[in-house]
């Protein structure tokens, strides 16, 4: 199992060739409350850098983008009644949806843990 | 997030700056000044707070003004007439008729009657403020409000920006907390103001209004702002409140925001502002833009704002097209979400035979139809603490 991050502030937790994805704590600290999450659908292809879901907060919408690409396997339904999962659960019942790995090359150019705690703690300074 | 500076001119302060930061405020470009749009608890506790308690805007950005008659005779009611003829020059309701000590939401008009600025307006009780008129201005919109007083006003009309610190305390314990620092304000009903003491230093021009359907008061203060903001914020019932928010508030209080739900080609019939109008002045016509306005009043405008409740959890944002019968009938111009309810709000505007409240619209989000229902405004109740009639 391993954890990825982006620097659109997506996580992607790999098991064999399905990766899990979501949008990080820091991602909803900077958002606050989520309001609503539009999902793909089930069978959709997500492409790595292509945005595939939409995070809505009070004030704003913003687009996730899919950081691998691959085909959309599951979502997470329990978000259309409780979109604050992911404020509750960012990292864990927040996910998203599950994407099936085109190329598990692609995690290759992703984060990793330290790097992604460097680079927000970096993004921190500068605010 | 993407931030565009709209001009290369430096962001104007709010006088009390300090007192934000210290208050972890997050800060965002508005109308020209850095403003606080939020502060640490977040948007949604800074709205339920407000409903619940009292919140605290620093809303000095905006453009308090006396508008003012230069040498005004020594009776009150002929001051006043003087200047409230002027003002009348500009805007459809009646200002000759305002009592001492009453204020009054208004537009300013241009030649199409179409809504160049909605204002607050009031005639101070004061003797020795009279001939003159309180007028409040929305921040991105004082220029060309002031440009305009300029241009269609007499030469014996004089334009003073206040100069101050413009607090406003809204919520169910306003009145409860600002009587400790501003004794006497209580006894103001909705839409009044006057002018007091303040216990923490200086003197305060406070109006019982404000712009989130709550009992509450906007405070005008020059020196002995910081001290009046400090008390009311040590105070337990009290929280800074952020321009976030103030949006939230204001939506869910089916209010209007300037450049968004009004602009220069919308009319006060088409705004659902008709009561507005001054009575006597739609049969005489004597305000800009008169020949359109009138027809509306009396035979309906081709086009009315409305409340929109989205049926599903999208929320519709400004923007967002409104479709029925195949085609598209009308425009969302404010959407967010409702804390109180739970649940996406918008308003905009929709040809009028779809206007009714009930009526099944779709909203055109993001490429994909949203099913949606005309709502009547506001949204929540307005809880303003009227005079006994």
């Amino acid at each position: 199992m391993t954890m990825r991050y982006t620097k659109d502030h997506e996580w992607v937790r790999v098991t064999g060739d399905t990766a899990e994805i979501g949008v990080t704590q820091f991602a909803t600290e900077q958002l606050g409350d989520v309001i609503f999450v539009e999902l793909p659908a089930i069978g959709a292809a997500a492409k790595k850098g292509e945005a595939f879901a939409v995070v809505e907060s009070n004030k704003a919408a913003s687009d996730v983008y899919a950081p691998v690409s691959g085909e959309v396997v599951a979502i997470n339904d329990a978000l259309g009644d409780a979109p604050e999962l992911v404020n509750e659960g960012p990292e864990s019942k927040g996910w998203f949806a599950k994407i099936k790995l085109a190329n598990t090359g692609e995690l290759d150019g992703l984060m990793d843990e330290a790097a992604y705690s460097e680079f927000t703690q970096s993004l921190e300074r500068n605010q | 997030m993407s931030s565009t500076a709209e001009s290369h001119e430096p962001l104007k302060a709010l006088p009390l700056a300090a007192l934000h930061r210290a208050a972890g405020a997050k800060w965002a470009p508005f109308a020209g000044y850095d403003m606080p749009i939020q502060y640490a608890d977040g948007l949604t506790v800074e709205h339920v707070w407000t409903r619940e308690r009292a919140g605290l805007f620093d809303v000095s950005h905006m453009g308090p003004t006396f508008v003012v008659i230069a040498s005004p005779p020594p009776d009150a009611d002929e001051a006043h007439a003087l200047i409230a003829a002027e003002m009348e020059k500009l805007v459809a309701s009646d200002i000759a008729g305002l009592k001492p000590g009453q204020i009054r939401y208004s537009a300013l008009l241009n030649e199409t009657g179409g809504i160049v600025d909605d204002v607050m307006i009031g005639r101070p009780a004061d003797p020795a403020m009279r001939g003159s008129l309180y007028v409040v201005l929305n921040a991105g919109r004082k220029d060309v409000d002031l440009t305009l007083m300029q241009t269609h006003l007499s030469g014996r009309v004089a334009l003073r920006p206040a100069g101050a610190s413009l607090l406003a305390l809204q919520g169910p314990r306003a009145a409860h907390v600002l009587e400790r620092f501003v004794p006497g304000c209580g006894a103001l009903s909705f839409m009044q103001f006057a002018q007091f003491d303040v216990t923490t230093g200086g003197r305060a021009l406070v109006s019982r209004s404000g712009y989130t359907g709550e009992d509450g008061f906007e405070i005008l203060i020059g020196d002995g702002d910081e001290k009046l903001a400090i008390a009311l914020t040590e105070h337990e019932d009290v929280k800074w409140i952020g321009l976030g928010a103030r949006d939230s508030l204001r939506l869910e209080a089916g209010l209007c925001l300037y450049g968004h739900d009004l602009d220069e080609d919308t009319s006060p019939v088409e705004a659902a502002l008709s009561w507005t109008l001054g009575k006597a002045r739609k049969t005489r016509g004597d305000f800009p833009g008169a020949k359109r306005i009138v027809s509306e009043a009396s035979t309906g405008a081709k086009r009315k704002r409305v409340g929109i409740r989205p049926l599903d959890r999208a929320p519709a944002r400004e923007g967002v097209e409104i479709v029925a019968d195949g085609r598209v009938i009308g425009t969302v111009t404010s959407g967010g979400y409702s804390p109180l309810l739970k649940a996406p709000i918008s308003m905009g505007y929709v040809e009028t035979p779809f206007a009714r409240a009930g009526t099944r619209v779709e909203l055109m989000i993001r490429g994909k139809a949203h099913g949606a229902e005309i709502a009547p405004l506001p949204f929540i109740p307005h809880r303003y603490k009227r005079s006994a009639p």
